[in-house]
């Protein structure tokens, strides 16, 4: 019987991640040094560990308000306010999620009918570009350059604008090249989606790992707060991946569509994960800014070796991702990916991995140990050099 | 904080070769900011992190609390330097509370550590009394966890 029949068009037409596919030949070999992963390397602090353990052990174990634990809630306002200078109610205008990327899933599938138009910078994150398709969205990329340290410009959207255009995704500090946009940049922005009538999706996931300059929220920004749905979670800041715990807040009635979809679908987040959650925001930031540091150390490192070997890289704002261009070398990335990871077994993620505006780069993680980043950058300039000597 | 001593202190085992990669500076200048931080007394040296509580070690330690009498203008410091010195003694600190000095200490035999306490400490004058705890198991040591087998790594080598 041929099964494939049942599966919806829109799924069945939907790519496999190229990190999937990556991820498949990387599986198979030994001793690799992978900066392909997308996680901190650092352990979940133990007090935040205890906590849930505590939570537990108190018999914590079942089902929350829909929109969370209104411990957690409070938090998170006092968190966001004291951050990113933007306040919400804890009663109605923020939503605890199974990580950013239900957050993601519920508001293009809560905000979108069938042929709206979103528009969202790339490269971008894996899953932006499907969650618009599974919501029967129109997806409407909008290219960074490394040139402006892929920073999104107003001029790239508006080159790109479309009408029927509704929303537009942002994910700033970038997964995967690093980019972020400083206030001025971010006004031009606001100033584009007022004018163009856009209701923004703000994934800041990353804005705790910034290096340079103080992060901007958007929703902070005049007049911006009530077309915002700002996105946040836990993972990268406080190290809490595989607890998958994230939230977003926005204007009430975003929150109340948002949250209908959130009860039937998930009915709430895991309870020992939100409880784990409140820890980390009452007493995880000295923990947070701790492991902020090294990561500043290790990117710096990363990106001047990476420009010493001949990868031309610009220096990412945020996140733990270096974005080298690796085309330079004469192979495409994905065949620069392939024979690095094979020749030397060091593992990066080709930059086509997060859409068609990556070719030519690779995304290297460096949310690994100074010794790995060490023996990483000895071997990238081992096979740099062994392609060069080829060539010429 | 000198960006040497943070490295030192959260990357565990660098060689000053690595220190100086991270670091973008020369392993001489490297070598140099260790000799400075020496000179300093800010490091105070190196010395391996043991297992002692290892059987075949045959270490014994144990903490004591003593009290002392302070002297006129020195209050407690040329006692508790005195006691310093001793060789047996790992660790001494000026405490606040019940007792006046904590002092760490270790030796080869329970009979050493007791002679120790009995003919060196408590015989000096000016200590008052003292108070013998002898360690019965370490389950931490300088930051290092102890009796749990260290976590195999259980990240993805590629992810999102």
């Amino acid at each position: 019987m041929d099964t494939t029949r049942y599966i919806a068009k829109h799924v069945i037409n939907l790519p496999r991640s190229g990190i999937r596919d990556f991820f498949e030949i990387v599986a198979k070999m030994k001793d690799v040094i992978s900066l392909g992963i997308g996680e901190p390397d650092f352990d979940t602090p133990w007090h935040i560990r205890e906590a849930a353990i505590y939570a537990l052990e108190k018999g914590k174990t079942h089902y929350t308000s829909n929109l969370g634990l209104i411990e957690l809630r409070r938090e998170i306002n006092r968190y966001v306010e004291k951050n990113f200078h933007v306040s919400y109610n804890p009663e109605n205008e923020i939503l605890v999620t199974v990580g950013v990327s239900e957050a993601i899933d519920i508001a293009t599938r809560a905000l979108l009918n069938p042929g709206d138009k979103v528009m969202f910078h790339q490269p971008c994150y894996v899953s932006y570009h499907p969650s618009i398709t599974l919501a029967h969205g129109e997806a409407i990329p909008v290219p960074t350059f490394a040139k402006d340290n892929f920073a999104l410009t107003a001029e790239a959207l508006q080159a790109a604008w479309q009408p029927g255009c509704k929303l537009l995704m942002l994910n700033l500090p970038c997964n995967p090249t690093g980019g972020t946009c400083n206030r001025a940049q971010l006004e031009a922005i606001a100033k584009f989606a007022v004018e163009k009538e856009l209701l923004v999706l703000s994934d800041e996931i990353y804005s705790e790992l910034t290096f340079e300059g103080e992060h901007v929220s958007i929703a902070s920004l005049p007049g911006m707060k009530e077309r915002t749905i700002f996105l946040h979670g836990f993972s990268k800041a406080f190290a809490m991946t595989g607890w998958r715990i994230g939230y977003a807040c926005g204007p009430a009635p975003l929150i109340e569509a948002m949250m209908k979809v959130h009860q039937y679908s998930m009915m709430c987040a895991s309870i020992i994960s939100q409880e784990g959650a409140v820890e980390a925001l009452a007493h995880g930031e000295e923990g947070m800014k701790a492991m902020r540091e090294q990561y500043h150390r290790r990117r710096d490192y990363i990106v001047r070796r990476l420009n010493e070997i001949g990868l031309k890289c610009h220096l990412p704002r945020g996140s733990f991702y270096a974005f080298p261009y690796v085309s330079g070398t004469g192979l495409s990335e994905k065949d620069f990916a392939v024979s690095l990871l094979q020749a030397e077994r060091v593992a990066m993620v080709p930059g086509t991995a997060f859409g068609e505006n990556g070719a030519g780069f690779c995304r290297a993680c460096f949310a690994t140990s100074y010794e790995q980043l060490i023996e990483a950058s000895e071997r990238i300039e081992r096979h740099v050099q062994h392609l060069a000597s080829k060539k010429a | 904080m000198n960006p040497v001593i943070k490295l030192l202190l959260e990357g565990g085992s660098l060689s000053t070769a690595q220190m100086a990669q991270v670091l973008n500076l020369s392993e001489a200048d490297i070598n140099r900011e260790l000799d400075q931080l020496k000179k300093d007394q800010i490091l105070l040296g190196w010395r391996p992190v043991l297992n002692l509580s290892d059987e075949r070690s045959g270490t014994v330690r144990a903490v004591i609390e003593v009290r002392l009498t302070p002297e006129r203008g020195g209050g407690f410091n040329r006692l508790a330097e005195r006691i310093s010195r001793f060789d047996e003694v790992e660790s001494c600190y000026l405490m606040s509370g019940g007792y006046d000095l904590l002092v760490f200490v270790s030796g080869a035999s329970l009979q050493q550590v007791a002679r120790f306490v009995s003919e060196k400490l408590s015989s000096l004058e000016g200590v008052l009394s003292t108070a013998t705890h002898f360690m019965l198991r370490s389950y931490k040591e300088q930051g290092f966890l102890l009796e749990t087998k260290a976590e195999e790594t259980s990240r993805l080598n590629v992810a999102p």
